[in-house]
């Protein structure tokens, strides 16, 4: 399947805050947006996968955004997987495509938390609300406790995270938050929920994005201008909730990157640029270790001296990831893995290959992983 | 005038759990199979079986991990914060959300802790406090790393 499918088109609407816009229009200019970047009518759209908006769950949803885009798909519905199911979607696009169910897939996710309703992040975890335990915050703060606990990780390894992303999103002229970050004003910044610090914390944001998924051979016959390989994907849940969880410090990263790279027939060091879900500061590390760029417990090391900086070892997050170009959960690092691929991203890392892409639901809950490859 | 702790729903399947810490027990749901869990379920999520039943605590464990809220997410909190939200391991196996009743300054993963049932706003809450120090242990400044969590 390596190489054979591809993402022919990526499209979104403005990030930020996007008052009176309800998820349904957004998804629609997502999606105009990314047929016309593949050069394709919406008439050959035969499939619509949407992920759910986090923020407002509604019965029919994927159906409803078909009806908007005035489609009748042969194969089309709304998933819910927290922030990994972008890349899941693509990915069952492509078994899809490959078992002859459909050709033409469009995959789109748009939400308006900001303007609409923030509830969702910080709602009450289960009967344990007379202790305090709200937020999606804190279950990531528990991690990282443990993570510092373990392996001596320290603020500033957390901070570099921040940098980078803050540093690669301050040009960007999409990106929600340009201003970039210091070391010592990372250090000085708010605490959140201990040890999380208000920079460790993904924005949270209006706006849409899509992709267009086919065959390469189809991309062919309709003349797509700049076709992306999709080399491989794989995917992990762990299923239980942060508490119960038997190893706070690992994540469905492993399972998911060993799957990708096996059916890629690549490796850690074959990725030339990659972009890492970043929710929380704590996220990437973890992911940097379970993918194996570095040991376990290795990555506050590994991200020091800008590393993760345009220019560094393995660049990351080049338009901002989810700390400064939108809080949106996952498909911005998928179109900017896609740019990264074609030559065309703003901070562009030279003679790309390969480009790895990370997404991530619930508090580490699902993972999946996504290699694009010239 | 500030807002009421936000209670625990009490259900058929969870009413033993809060009955028994209003009487200053903590309990949880052992399976036939040997499997031990909280929060309450009808069923053992290990071997599926519905052989089900209720044991006591022995009231020791391990603070796995905590966090310090510094911003409140219901009114409830507003005028507790700082306060801690911890996972403490039991003896038996099962893991629970709690809260520790020490100082955060004194706190540390992997510390000892034992059982405090608190009454907060008249709701029975399964607290923990750190252990007293054995002279043969370390202190808990300095824990031991153990990548067992
Ligand atoms: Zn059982």
């Amino acid at each position: 399947m390596r190489a054979r499918y591809v993402v022919a088109g990526i499209g979104h609407t403005a990030f930020g805050k996007l008052p009176g816009r309800d998820t349904i229009s957004l998804n629609v200019e997502a999606c105009r947006n990314a047929l016309a970047d593949a050069g394709i009518d919406k008439s050959v759209v035969d499939a619509v996968l949407i992920k759910v908006p986090t923020s407002a769950h509604q019965f029919m949803y994927g159906q409803k955004v078909a009806e908007a885009l005035g489609i009748k798909p042969r194969m089309g519905g709304a998933w819910d997987q927290g922030g990994a199911a972008n890349i899941t979607l693509i990915s069952f696009a492509i078994m899809a495509i490959d078992a002859g169910q459909c050709d033409v897939a469009l995959i789109c996710y748009a939400d308006n938390p900001r303007s609409g309703n923030r509830a969702v992040y910080g709602r009450p975890r289960g009967d344990d609300a007379a202790y305090g335990w709200f937020s999606t915050a804190a279950g990531y703060a528990m991690i990282q406790r443990r993570h510092m606990y373990e392996f001596g990780t320290r603020p500033e390894h957390l901070g570099a995270v921040a940098i980078a992303s803050r540093r690669h999103g301050a040009g960007n002229p999409n990106a929600q938050l340009r201003s970039p970050l210091t070391m010592e004003q990372y250090l000085n910044s708010a605490l959140l929920v201990e040890p999380l610090r208000r920079d460790d914390c993904a924005l949270v944001s209006d706006g849409g994005a899509a992709v267009v998924v086919m065959s390469a051979k189809r991309a062919r016959a309709l003349g797509v201008p700049a076709p992306v390989p999709v080399l491989g994907f794989g995917h992990g849940q762990t299923s239980y909730d942060v508490q119960f969880r038997q190893s706070l410090t690992s994540t469905e990263a492993v399972r998911a990157a060993r799957t990708a790279f096996s059916m890629a027939g690549l490796k850690p060091s074959d990725v030339d640029v990659a972009q890492l879900y970043d929710c929380f500061t704590i996220t990437v590390l973890m992911t940097l270790e379970d993918y194996g760029f570095c040991s376990k417990g290795q990555a506050g090391d590994f991200v020091a001296d800008g590393a993760i900086e345009i220019g560094g070892a393995l660049p990351i997050n080049t338009s901002g990831g989810l700390l400064s170009e939108t809080g949106m959960p996952g498909m911005q690092l998928i179109m900017e893995g896609v740019r990264q691929v074609r030559g065309s991203a703003r901070l562009q890392v030279p003679n790309v290959k390969v480009c790895l892409v990370s997404n991530q639901g619930g508090t580490m809950h699902t993972h999946s992983t996504l290699l694009l490859g010239a | 005038m500030t807002m009421p702790l936000p209670a625990p729903e009490n259900t058929e399947i969870s009413r033993p759990y809060w009955d028994a810490l209003k009487l200053g027990r903590l309990v949880f749901q052992r399976c036939e199979c040997g499997h031990a869990w909280l929060p309450a379920r009808r069923g053992c999520p290990s071997c599926l079986g519905d052989k089900v039943q209720w044991e006591q605590a022995c009231g020791k464990g391990r603070l796995v991990s905590w966090v310090v809220y510094h911003t409140a997410y219901h009114d409830a909190f507003k005028h507790r914060l700082p306060y801690n939200v911890a996972i403490v391991e039991l003896t038996e196996g099962p893991r629970l959300i709690t809260n520790m009743v020490d100082s955060h300054e004194r706190l540390a993963c992997d510390a000892a802790v034992e059982l405090r049932v608190e009454s907060d706003e008249g709701i029975a809450l399964a607290r923990f406090a750190l252990s007293p120090r054995r002279d043969d242990e370390q202190g808990t400044g300095s824990p031991a790393r153990r990548n067992r969590a």
